[in-house]
Formats: C-alpha cells, structure tokens, sequence
C-alpha cells in the first residue's frame, strides 16, 4: 500500500468528478425530457407512434452504451454532410458527444419507467378529474405526473447510479472524468489498487448521496 | 456489403468469430458470477451479522463503483496479484494473465454482485412454510436444498437473470479495452483500417440486438419451462 500516491492522487481525482458530476446531471436532465416525450408517445393510440417509441427504447437498451458512444463520436463526423452544418460544432467535442449518447442511454430506460408508471396509475383517478371538469392537460400534468413522479422513484434512483456508472464510458472518448484520470494513474505508477480505492470510494460516495436523496424524496411524497 | 462479406477482402469472417468470442465471455463470466452468487447469498441470509457484512459490501462496492473501474484493477493488477501470490509459494518468473481470463473474472464478479441480489430476493419470497415442512418431514440438507427450494427459486429468478444477462452480455464490450478481439474490439479494428466506424460500429450494435433478441426468446422458453403448473 502506497500512502504518499493515495494522498497525491486524491485531489486529481477530486477535481475530475466535477467532469462526472456535470457529465451525469447534464445527461440525467435531458434524458428525463426525451424519456418522458417517449414515454408519452408509447402510450399513444396510435400503432405507428408507439411502436416508434418502443422501437428507441428498444434499440438503445439492447445495445452497449460503448457502442453508442462510439457510432456518435467516431461515426457521425464520417457523415460529410454533417460536417458542414451547424450540429458540427457541437458533435466535434468529445464532451457533447458523451452527453448526446448518454442522454440517448438513459432516455430510453426512464421512457420505460414512466411508462410502467402510467399504466399502473387506476383509471378511475382519471375518471374522477373528468368528471370534474377538468381538460385533459390539466389532468395530464396535475394528475398523472404527480403519481407517475411517485411512482416511479425508487426505479429512478436505479437509474441515475446506473447512468452515473455508465459516465466512466466518456473516458474512451479521451474526456478526463474520474476513471479517464484513474485509468490515467494507473497506467503511469501500476498501482491499480490503492488508485481503484479511492476512485472507488468516491464513486460509491456519490451513490450513497443519491441513494439517501431517493429515499428522502420517496418519504416525502408518500401517500399521506 | 463488400465490407462484411467473408474472405480476405471482407470481414465477416472476423466479425462472425468476434460475436462467437462476445457469447463465450458472456457465458463465462455468468458462470464464474453464478458461482460468486453461490458463496455470497448464504452469507447475505445468514444470521450472523459479519457474515452479512462481507457479503453485502461485496454487492454494495461492485454495484457502486463502474464496471470500467473494475475492469482496469483486474488488467492492470491481475497478473501482479497472482505473482505476488507465486512468489509466496516460490516461484518467481512473470506471469502473464491472458485477456480472456482477465475479462471474464471481472465481468464475472460483477455480474455476480447482481446475481446474488436476484437468489436473496428469490429465496427470501419463497413461502416460509416450505422451509418449515421440510424441518418437519426431516429432509437432509442437500434433497431440501436441491429438491424443495432450488426448483421454487429458479422459478422466481428466472426473470431476473434475464436482466442480470442483458447487463453481462453488454458488459463484455467493455472488455475491448484489454484487447480481447470481441465485437467492439474487431468493429475497433475494422473502423480503423477501412476508415469506416460509421458503418462497423453500426453493425456491432445490430450484432448486439441479435445476440439479446436470440437470448431473450430462449430465456422466455425456459421461463415456461420452469413455471409449469403455475
């Protein structure tokens, strides 16, 4: 064990998490909107619409996020077009690359946990807002996001400490998150132990916030 | 299509032996986390507190931490630990890990974090009742275990080792970072040589939907299979 590297490393990888904590919440709140567009389309009548919907959540829970990333960053600056619009001077940076594909990532899991939240709201809820008068926007966001939020949190808190593992991906497109500077570590002192210690704890102390933040949340919207 | 036809000129051949190298890894690697979940959930079930402890930071740690972080301990202290294990028993040549194992070890000790919370979950919503009758009719340990609540359990975790599967099947594209040829490896190659990752990396993600497509409707049979009378 190699107290003096522990030590030196720490702050290191104390600033990269800032690199995960911005990679993360960016990707969390977009993907948030883009699963609840999703989730909202696969409830949808319409046979075309929702099988569309069903079609991305498919497509990016069946494949690695490694090839996500991938197909977006190294894949998509092939496309000669694409070079010459605007969308270039985003997907030319490694860091928006890493957000698209995580954002794509995640989306496609939240659209399936507000799904299942939807259906499992009772429809006579539903009914009784009707019957109240009420239009059907309103009963959408008053009614049925509420519950749905409910609902789906404690699948949610799973999600973001999936999504908060998966950003350790956006080192293999050369950004500088914790596991880029552990890796990054590692592979200039081999000492993989005591580097993977404290990534790690970092790592699980930012699980345990989010898991204790959930659990908060669950408790405080819970059925009175 | 010239890009993937078999033969020297194309490389299906690669990419077909690439996915044949995904499956192995994948099947490995389970194996080696059925066999973690094997040791870990009698130690999540016993009632002995540090028992409990030991196992429930090994799934706490592995479930925590990214499954890249794990990745790189083991290939860049694999090899070390075994030597540092060798030399105890005096032998002190190097020796070289090759990526195979290194891969499938540590996507099989994650992958058996995720197990173990599946057989804890499963075995602890089997009815109490059945344990009971077994203590009464005075069963021996292995014909309890294997014949009363082995066949309960599976039926109940079935559906959750298929999760646990998806989640293996899509680790080991991250093994492509020790060099193991798997898809994502083989899709790293071609893309390179041909200039082409749009198209490769798009084919290793159809090759990956096949290969869960495939697994998933074999799964779902086997799930029939093991809830008959249900």
């Amino acid at each position: 064990m190699d107290l003096e590297l522990i030590i030196t490393s720490f702050p290191k990888l104390l600033g990269a998490t800032l690199i995960t904590l911005k990679l993360l919440s960016a990707s969390l709140f977009f993907g948030l909107i883009l699963g609840l567009f999703f989730a909202i389309l696969r409830l949808n009548k319409n046979k075309l619409v929702s099988g569309f919907a069903y079609g991305y959540s498919y497509l990016f829970r069946g494949t690695p996020l490694l090839v996500q990333i991938f197909i977006i960053y190294f894949g998509l600056g092939q496309i000669e077009y694409l070079r010459t619009t605007f969308l270039w001077t985003i997907l030319k940076e490694p860091y928006w690359c890493a957000i698209i594909a995580f954002s794509l990532n995640t989306g496609a899991y939240t659209s399936e946990i507000l799904r299942s939240a939807f259906e499992t709201i009772k429809p006579g809820v539903i009914e009784a807002g009707r019957s109240l008068g009420l239009n059907k926007v309103f009963i959408f966001t008053k009614i049925q996001i509420p519950i749905a939020i409910k609902q789906s949190l404690p699948a949610y808190g799973n999600e973001i400490i999936l999504m908060l593992k998966g950003t350790s991906l956006a080192s293999t497109v050369t950004l500088m998150d914790i596991t880029g500077v552990a890796k990054f570590i590692i592979s200039t002192t081999f000492r993989p132990v005591e580097v993977f210690i404290i990534a790690g704890s970092i790592y699980l102390f930012i699980t345990f916030l989010v898991h204790n933040l959930i659990k908060y949340l669950e408790k405080k919207y819970r059925y009175q | 299509m010239d890009l993937i036809s078999f033969g020297d000129n194309g490389w299906g051949d690669e990419l077909f032996v690439a996915a044949l190298m995904t499956i192995a890894v994948a099947i490995t690697a389970m194996l080696i986390g059925f066999l973690f979940a094997l040791i870990f959930t009698p130690l999540k079930l016993s009632k002995y507190k540090i028992l409990n402890l030991i196992a429930n930071s090994y799934t706490t740690v592995v479930r925590g931490v990214p499954e890249l972080l794990v990745i790189y301990l083991f290939f860049f202290g694999g090899s070390g630990a075994i030597m540092y294990v060798a030399q105890i028993f005096g032998y002190y040549d190097y020796i070289e890990i090759n990526a195979f194992i290194t891969g499938a070890t540590s996507i099989g000790i994650i992958s058996g974090a995720y197990s173990t919370e599946v057989f804890r979950g499963a075995i602890q919503s089997i009815d109490k009742g059945q344990f009971e009758a077994c203590h009464v009719l005075g069963l021996k340990k292995y014909i309890y275990f294997f014949k009363v609540i082995m066949p309960q359990m599976l039926r109940l975790a079935i559906p959750n080792l298929s999760n646990v599967w998806q989640i293996t099947l899509k680790d080991t594209s991250l093994i492509s970072v020790t060099g193991l040829v798997e898809i994502m490896r083989q899709s790293y190659i071609a893309a390179g040589s041909t200039r082409d990752p749009l198209f490769f990396y798009s084919f290793a993600a159809l090759l990956y939907l096949i290969l869960t497509f495939l697994s998933m409707k074999l799964i779902n049979r086997l799930e029939k299979n093991y809830s008959r009378g249900y």
